[in-house]
């Protein structure tokens, strides 16, 4: 509890609260934004993280994050176009309700259910990270090398309608980590002295993330207009208020574990709010013409879940969704190595950016209620002034991780390579994950094997390895079994190989 | 021979129509609104929503005059209007102007200003009642 009040210490101190008020604002902002989401524009701010301090720069991150939670929904419920891809659930009775006049209540529920949704999530947040860590920081390699295996495992084999795209980009990205000398002899550097010390996450991330959906907007620029439905100030009567805080909890009960867990995202648990509210509501019938429950537990579910995501991120150094990755690069590039030690050795930064979150919570609601109607002014941005902006933004990034224009010729190429990802609708997130966790993976692994002096038997000599490989095998199988008791299991849009459409593309695009 | 009139959902695009559609009732001539959009934004305010584009044209047919809708989505707007003006022979471009601020006149490019300098037949520019 000391340590959150000093926490609090850090994150009230006028540069710490100014980070995080133009960190809400602009996640909210992009949040709004469809396309355009918090994994990007974090990596695009990643250079900041040159002469800001590393908690004002961590604060600032987490704020675009929750605010990028936030925003989702505003385009969801006003556009019928989900911002983020946590907000698709809201989409369905948010818009519904603004079409029978009921925006102000649908905004207003999905932000007052994302505060009491980020503000519960937070707590728990505080109450189990440093468990976690305590606990972890008791593992060997030969555990961690497990742990690692099954969140690489999951992000790809859970998340996401097609395995085998998802495994496709998981193995691209190991593939992109295996760059470089660190081993000693040299591996796919292609004799090129500047692929020595491998290619950088930074310079990958950015391009991923920036580049190939700047691309892939340049390839579909001219689309229809969407008829985007006006709307006042924010409101709800009594009546609302009292269909919405049963379906906070709810969604919030939903929301956390899975973000806590490997294969978290805030797809899976928003889905199952709704469900699960269509199912208890007093009136089913609203339900597809705009009953309120649909916004409030989705909506309370996906900021949960932000908050879920910083469990592992935090306590382990284990990313399970594009934004905590990016997180925790820019973490890296402080030389701050997250896991288990990051509560003992940086007690600053973790418990300041834990009170942020509180903050930038708050400052979410008393923003965002007030100028709901200003922020979905910012659709009517003609894309080619946002997307030069965002390439220009690009390209300084990259090229300020080494002053190198051989680092622009790499944005160029992995960029290409992300627009190719999104017209096959191969996911991003395993790619990024992949990049970020390969190195680790095999630093580990040639750690657990260097301790045993070469034993592989070593690698499932903890119970907690033991216990990890038989989750790993335990969704194996349930893959497998779901795959012959039909073939045509959880295969959303996306499993038919024809469907490179853009209606499926975008939705695997908005997974990032 | 025909009317074209460069239609956008405000003040200014009504006040355009009004007069356009009292010309072509008069003259007993063919009308042809042109509603287009560059679609380079995720919502265009000066895109018409079809219900509201289904009702004006009601409105006037029921007036008797012969209209005719193009919407498209045109890399440069201006030049949509001036191709079906073109195309259908027009004798008359209507077109709603607006008052524009000397900041604005630098940064922003507009529809009526290059109607009017670019048209073969003359081009009425109206503005809306105050």
């Amino acid at each position: 509890m000391d340590l959150l009040l000093e926490g609090f210490q850090t994150a009230l101190t006028p540069t710490n609260l100014l980070f995080a008020v133009i960190g809400v604002l602009l996640g909210t902002m992009v949040g709004v934004l469809p396309g355009i989401g918090p994994a990007m524009t974090v990596a695009l701010l990643l250079p900041i993280t040159y002469n800001v301090s590393p908690s004002s720069a961590v604060i600032m991150f987490a704020g675009i994050y929750y605010g990028g939670m936030y925003g989702g929904s505003t385009t969801s419920i006003l556009l019928n176009t989900p911002g983020e891809s946590s907000s698709v659930v809201t989409a369905i009775e948010g818009n519904k309700m603004a079409k029978v006049g009921r925006a102000s209540q649908a905004l207003a529920t999905a932000a007052i259910g994302s505060f009491v949704a980020g503000t519960i999530g937070t707590v728990l947040l505080v109450l189990l990270a440093p468990t976690v860590a305590d606990v972890v920081v008791k593992l060997g390699a030969p555990s961690y090398f497990a742990i690692m295996l099954l969140a690489l495992f999951a992000v790809t084999a859970v998340l996401g309608s097609s395995k085998l795209r998802g495994f496709v980009s998981l193995f691209l990205g190991l593939a992109i980590g295996l760059v470089g000398t660190t081993t000693g002899q040299a591996r796919l550097t292609f004799g090129r002295p500047q692929l020595a010390d491998g290619i950088d996450i930074v310079v990958v991330a950015v391009a991923i993330f920036a580049i190939g959906e700047a691309l892939w907007v340049a390839a579909h620029l001219r689309r229809k207009p969407l008829e985007i439905i006006p709307v006042g100030q924010p409101w709800m009567s009594r009546e609302d208020w009292g269909r919405s805080w049963k379906p906070w909890l709810r969604g919030t009960a939903y929301g956390f574990p899975f973000g806590a867990l490997p294969a978290g995202g805030a797809e899976v648990p928003t889905f199952l709010s709704y469900i699960t509210e269509r199912k208890l509501s007093k009136r089913p019938e609203e339900f597809g013409k705009g009953a309120i429950e649909g916004v409030a537990g989705p909506e309370a579910a996906n900021n949960a879940s932000a908050a879920g995501t910083l469990v592992p991120l935090l306590a382990i150094g284990l990313p399970t969704t594009a934004t905590a990755a990016v997180i925790l690069l820019a973490l890296q590039s402080y030389g701050i190595q997250p896991g288990p030690q990051l509560f003992s050795a940086e007690p600053e930064l973790v418990w300041g950016l834990l009170a942020s979150l509180f903050v930038a919570n708050t400052l979410l609601l008393v923003l965002n209620l007030p100028m709901a109607p200003m922020w979905a002014k910012l659709l009517q941005i003609p894309r080619p002034y946002l997307y030069a902006g965002i390439l220009f933004f690009a390209s300084l990034g990259a090229y300020s991780v080494n002053f190198a224009a051989f680092d622009l010729g790499l944005l160029l190429v992995f960029g290409l390579l992300g627009l190719a990802m999104r017209r096959f609708g191969l996911p991003v997130l395993p790619l990024i994950i992949g990049v970020i966790l390969g190195p680790r993976l095999e630093e580990q692994l040639s750690q657990a094997l260097a301790i045993s002096q070469g034993d592989v038997s070593t690698l499932w000599g903890e119970p907690v390895a033991v216990v990890v490989y038989l989750v790993i095998v335990l969704i194996l199988v349930g893959m497998v079994a779901s795959r012959l008791r039909g073939g045509n299991g959880p295969s959303g849009p996306g499993g038919d190989p024809e469907a490179g459409s853009d209606a499926s593309t975008d939705r695997e695009r908005l997974s990032a | 021979m025909s009317i074209v009139v460069a239609y956008s959902p405000d003040v200014y695009g009504r006040a355009a129509l009004e007069h356009g559609a009292r010309l072509a009732q008069a003259d007993d001539e063919q009308l042809v609104l042109v509603n287009a959009t560059r679609g380079e934004s995720l919502v265009d305010r000066r895109y018409a929503h079809e219900d509201e584009v289904a009702e004006l044209v009601g409105r006037w047919q029921a007036a008797g005059v012969r209209i005719d809708v193009r919407r498209d989505l045109v890399a440069d707007v201006a030049e949509a209007v001036l191709d079906a003006a073109e195309e259908t022979g027009a004798r008359l471009v209507v077109v709603g102007v607006r008052r524009r601020s000397p900041v604005g006149k630098a940064l922003l490019g507009s529809v009526a200003q290059r109607l009017i300098l670019d048209a073969e037949c003359p081009v009425l520019a109206v503005k809306p009642e105050r």
